[in-house]
């Protein structure tokens, strides 16, 4: 199981940071998104695998650790914010330069 | 007050009097003049009382604390070596100030225009227009420098006097430092006036050149010196001079010696201006005299001499010292001397006479015997006095002839008598003619190098060597006399030359005065000062010595002999000699140093070019290349993974969730130009990544990532409406090689990270949070428990950064007009109908619902999957649900209009309840819990961090819908107008 999540990992971070590296904006989003997922399997996986654990108190319970997984959780809402906030920044630029370039101008 | 506190006082008065000048310049330059010379006499005036103590042999130290934890304390020190170069500064500073009145231009002459601005050519920074060198005009053989700098002073008399006083003031300093750092701190600050003096005249490109290469040498060494003090500071265990001083056989001894002595020696080299980085002293002749004057045979230059003398107690004492300070020493002793003597530019043949002397009082130190230390201090007091009025006579020659030049200046006997006669007494005891101070210390150099212990084998070799050099000193000497005010008569003067003013001539004649006592009477005039200068630089009991005329007729007396005679033939034999030379290969260390620095600017240039071309895919790409060369040292270089804990069995569920996983990444990927495609494959990975979640133990996880996947894909869409539909196919073959490798390396690192992280043993820090989640933090949810109550201020600046992407929601779309295509991709019409009847009627029903299950999640989070966080989120999609189904104008209305001041509503709750938590004694957010009943739901706990996570919900609800409803408002302008003309 181990394996299949780390491909997993791997997978989607090879995706976004190629996407990442693309020149128009919307890619950028997109691959932004897929290596948020990346990264937030990874810091989870960091209390390692652990299945029917989940962390709820109850009598003579096996638990998982819960603290990735509170990390985790701030992670994914602000992953949702950071891409709220460049789609905005994409659209702005492009209502200022008319053009969805990353670094703002047409390619020569 | 105790006599010691007017140490700091000295050192302060003198930084804060550096405004008096510049404030007192503009009631006129002699209120400049006055102020500056006003500051350093009071300067004097305070250390007047301590130097009975002084002279007595007493050490006066005074520290008050500044950076105790690093060492750095404000502790000064006053002792006969201090002392001397207080006097030495204070007093040719005082006589510099007086000279350099009548010298700089300003008084008497009136500028034509009344432009005060500066040159425009002077404000440009002096590394960006500099060119390599033409040597020819490098050499600078007798320009006129005070003719050219009339066109444009302005008030710069004023700033003049400022800078030399910041330079005084760093100099006091430096000389009465008790704590090393400190000392450094001042040794900076003297390189830095030192640039800012020597570029005075910045409107010509030579001083802006000069004042850089000077810069650039000295702040080089002073680097150094820092970093020698540093390791000085380790071996000896303080940085205080008073413990420095007394360890000198422990710091030998260390095995650091060596480096630390190479260290502290660039410093004081290049201060010095020993070979091979003297380069820098005869370019810096660009400044104005009395700079030269000042800095660079009073003090300045001599700082470097000081640290040798300062230090010698800790340093000295060993070979390497020996073999690497007198060698030094030795080889710009005769090189320098040798070079002035071909010299035809005035200052030029004093700059490199003064490289000379400073490389003979570097050898003293470096023979490292009681005597020659004596002999090094003594020459530095009589250095300081015969170059400074030999510098002031020169600028006085260049004032009245206006070159310097001594191709043309000739004859000068007959015009100015009494300067010359002046100028011929300092230059003889340069030379070292009996009655003059020169002598003395010459004799005590050539009495020291008579059977030096070291060279017992050769005790010919040092004797000789000392003759010659002063042979050389009496034929630059000799030339500098007879050329200038003999040799025939002046040719194409631009000046008929005369007398100057006649207290600009005052200076002068005080340090020919000097010359003479101290050369006549020396027991009488400066045996107590060098007595007590040389006591604190050996920091042992002082040798017998004498100081007296006449020895008797012995070696160093034929020797002195000797060097006359054989330097007045060289005098005679200089055409010869010239010509020989001239045939010599010349080397131009300073060309070659401003080729050098040429050559890493423009590298430094392009390296910067390459790497900042304003191209954030570049940016972007060099990140990700830094970060894998890390990570793959760090891999390479760490331990290998220890494989220890037991794997989780992988099922077929597994394989098939990490298929479509791969699909779907691969697909976004792959048809990421189809930007709608690529959506649609980028949510089926959020789903997969839910799912494995929830298989995992991590419900709240899945939860928050359902929701987060909904409201993440809705936006997407929202802006890939005003956005192109396709990516344009321009990435070049090469450009996406290079991404995929980058993406593959980012890939397989993070995999195999992670992989390596999984199999590895493993321990948790959570068991307090397990523990303590129901008893301290009165919920079962220990995730839950976490964010709102043990590390609730995270969750704080988290929802803080939230709300603030809503404000920027606000701020970077509200009245932006951006028009929608009318058509899609494939150029179809959008459907007339935007609002489907079956859609609207079915959501308005829902929201009811939605929202009882978003209050049901809050109200449950704290012991069951849930809380503010995905309540919030579900808010949020019921809400944005209506907008897409009944449209923004439906929609608007029946929302609260102030998104923001709800947003503050949030913050202040989460906030409020932290701070609540003051009104009980307790730290911030410390939360408190009970139980309630409530009709219908029954008993449930309440937490205080309930209502902490009330906030959390409130923020995250309005943020969704503050983004959503901007990007709605869009298509307000864009879509419906469009959609009607394409209709």
């Amino acid at each position: 199981m181990e394996a299949v999540v780390a491909i997993a990992i791997g997978m989607l971070t090879a995706c976004g940071v190629f996407l990442l590296l693309r020149a128009r904006t919307f890619p950028v989003v997109l691959g932004l998104t897929l290596l948020s997922y990346g990264v937030n399997l990874f810091l989870f996986a960091s209390g390692r695998l652990r299945l029917d654990a989940p962390p709820l108190i109850q009598a003579g319970a096996a638990y998982t650790d819960p603290l990735p997984q509170a990390l985790v959780l701030t992670a994914i809402v602000i992953g949702f914010g950071m891409t709220a906030y460049l789609l905005m920044l994409a659209l702005r630029a492009l209502a200022e330069s008319g053009d969805d370039h990353v670094d703002g101008r047409m390619k020569p | 007050m105790s006599e010691t506190s007017l140490l700091p006082l000295i050192v302060a008065s003198a930084f804060i009097g550096c405004l008096i000048p510049a404030l007192l310049a503009r009631f006129g330059r002699g209120m400049g003049a006055l102020g500056a010379a006003g500051v350093m006499a009071g300067c004097l005036a305070l250390l007047a009382p301590l130097i009975p103590a002084v002279l007595a042999g007493e050490a006066l130290v005074t520290a008050y604390a500044w950076l105790p934890g690093y060492g750095l304390d404000l502790a000064f020190r006053l002792d006969g070596l201090g002392l001397l170069f207080c006097l030495l500064i204070l007093g040719i500073g005082l006589l510099v100030v007086l000279y350099a009145y009548y010298y700089l231009p300003g008084g008497h002459v009136r500028l034509p225009h009344p432009n005060p601005l500066p040159h425009p050519q002077g404000v440009s920074p002096p590394g960006l227009a500099a060119k390599p060198l033409n040597p020819a005009r490098q050499a600078g053989e007798g320009a006129n420098e005070s003719l050219r700098e009339i066109s444009n002073h302005g008030d710069r008399l004023g700033r003049f006097y400022t800078l030399l006083l910041l330079f005084m003031a760093a100099m006091l300093g430096v000389v009465l430092s008790e704590n090393l750092l400190l000392l450094v701190v001042f040794w900076e600050v003297t390189s830095i006036s030192s640039f800012l003096l020597i570029a005075y005249k910045r409107e010509q490109r030579e001083s802006r050149i000069a004042a850089r290469m000077a810069l650039a040498v000295t702040g080089g060494g002073g680097l150094a010196l820092l970093a020698g003090v540093l390791l000085l500071g380790h071996i000896a265990g303080s940085y205080e001079l008073s413990v420095v001083l007394a360890e000198g056989e422990r710091i030998r001894e260390h095995s650091l010696y060596a480096p630390m002595l190479i260290l502290i020696l660039l410093g004081a080299f290049t201060k010095s201006a020993q070979f091979p980085f003297h380069f820098w002293l005869p370019n810096a002749m660009a400044a104005p005299t009395p700079v030269s004057a000042y800095l660079h045979s009073a003090t300045m230059v001599k700082a470097g001499v000081f640290l040798l003398a300062r230090l010698h107690p800790a340093l000295a004492g060993s070979g390497l010292w020996f073999w690497l300070v007198s060698g030094v020493g030795a080889v710009t002793l005769v090189y320098a001397a040798y070079t002035a003597f071909h010299r035809y530019d005035l200052k030029g043949l004093l700059a490199y006479s003064t490289i000379s002397h400073l490389g003979l009082i570097t050898l003293l130190f470096g023979l490292d015997t009681p005597l020659s230390v004596v002999a090094g201090v003594f020459h530095i007091i009589n250095h300081a006095i015969f170059k400074a009025s030999l510098f002031m006579a020169a600028g006085i020659v260049d004032h009245e002839c206006g070159t310097r030049d001594m191709r043309r200046v000739n004859g000068l006997f007959k015009f100015m008598p009494i300067t010359a006669t002046l100028a011929i007494v300092a230059a003889a005891s340069m030379a070292g003619v009996p009655l003059l101070n020169g002598f003395l210390s010459k004799e005590m150099f050539f009495t020291e190098t008579v059977g030096h212990p070291v060279f017992e084998e050769m005790r010919w070799l040092l004797p000789l060597f000392a003759t010659l050099a002063g042979m050389l000193a009496v034929a630059y000497s000799s030339r500098f006399i007879h050329d200038v005010f003999f040799n025939g008569d002046p040719i194409d003067l631009p000046r008929q030359p005369h007398e100057p003013p006649r207290w600009m001539r005052a200076p002068v004649e005080v340090l020919v005065v000097l010359c003479l006592l101290v050369g006549i009477f020396p027991q009488w005039s400066v045996a107590p000062l060098l007595g007590a200068a040389a006591g604190a630089a050996l920091q042992a009991p002082l040798p017998a010595f004498e100081l007296a005329v006449w020895h008797g007729f012995n070696l160093p007396f034929v020797m002195s002999l000797v060097a006359l005679a054989g330097g007045i033939t060289l005098y005679a034999l200089r055409k010869p000699l010239f010509a020989l030379h001239d045939r010599l290969p010349s080397v131009h260390a300073h060309i070659a140093f401003e080729r050098f620095y040429e050559g890493l600017t423009s590298l430094a240039h392009s390296i910067v070019n390459w790497l900042d071309n304003s191209s954030l895919q570049r940016y972007l790409a060099l990140f990700i290349v830094f970060v894998l060369s890390l990570g793959g040292w760090a891999w390479l270089s760490g331990p290998p993974a220890v494989a220890a804990a037991a794997y989780q069995p992988a099922d077929a569920a597994a394989f098939a969730a990490l298929a479509t996983l791969i699909v779907g990444a691969l697909g976004a990927t792959l048809l990421h130009r189809q930007r709608l495609t690529a959506i649609v494959f980028a949510s089926v990975v959020g789903l997969v990544v839910a799912l494995a979640f929830v298989r995992f133990s991590a419900p709240d996880l899945a939860l928050t990532q359902l929701a987060v996947e909904v409201v993440t894909i809705v936006l997407l869409l929202l802006a890939l409406h005003y956005l192109p539909q396709t990516t344009p196919a321009e990435d070049s073959g090469p450009r996406l090689a290079r991404d995929a490798a980058l993406a593959v390396g980012a890939g397989a690192g993070l995999g195999a990270a992670s992989f390596a992280m999984m199999t590895s043993p493993f321990e948790t820090i959570s068991g307090f949070y397990l523990a303590q989640s129901l008893p301290g933090g009165g919920g079962a949810n220990a995730v839950n428990v976490i964010l709102v109550d043990f590390r609730g201020f995270d969750t704080l600046g988290e929802i803080t950064v939230l709300a603030m992407v809503g404000l920027a929601a606000h701020a970077l779309l509200d009245r932006l007009a951006l028009t929608a295509p009318g058509r899609d991709s494939d150029g179809r019409p959008w459907a007339r109908e935007r609002h489907p009847l079956f859609l609207s009627m079915l959501m308005r029903p829902l929201l009811p619902l939605a929202l009882a299950v978003s209050v049901f999640i809050l109200l449950r989070g704290h012991n069951l999957p849930g809380g503010g966080f995905v309540a919030g989120l579900v808010t949020g999609v019921a809400l944005v649900l209506q907008y897409l189904a009944s449209g923004i104008d439906f929609a608007q209305p029946r929302l609260p209009r102030h998104k923001a001041k709800l947003l503050a509503l949030g913050l202040l709750l989460a906030g409020g309840t932290g701070a609540a938590s003051w009104l009980f004694g307790r730290p911030f957010l410390t939360s408190a819990h009970g139980h309630a009943a409530l009709p219908l739901i029954g008993e449930i706990e309440l937490a205080s961090a309930m209502v902490f996570d009330l906030g959390v919900y409130v923020v995250v609800v309005t943020v969704v819908l503050m983004v959503l409803a901007q990007l709605g408002r869009l298509s307000r302008h864009g879509f419906p107008e469009k959609c009607g003309e394409a209709a």
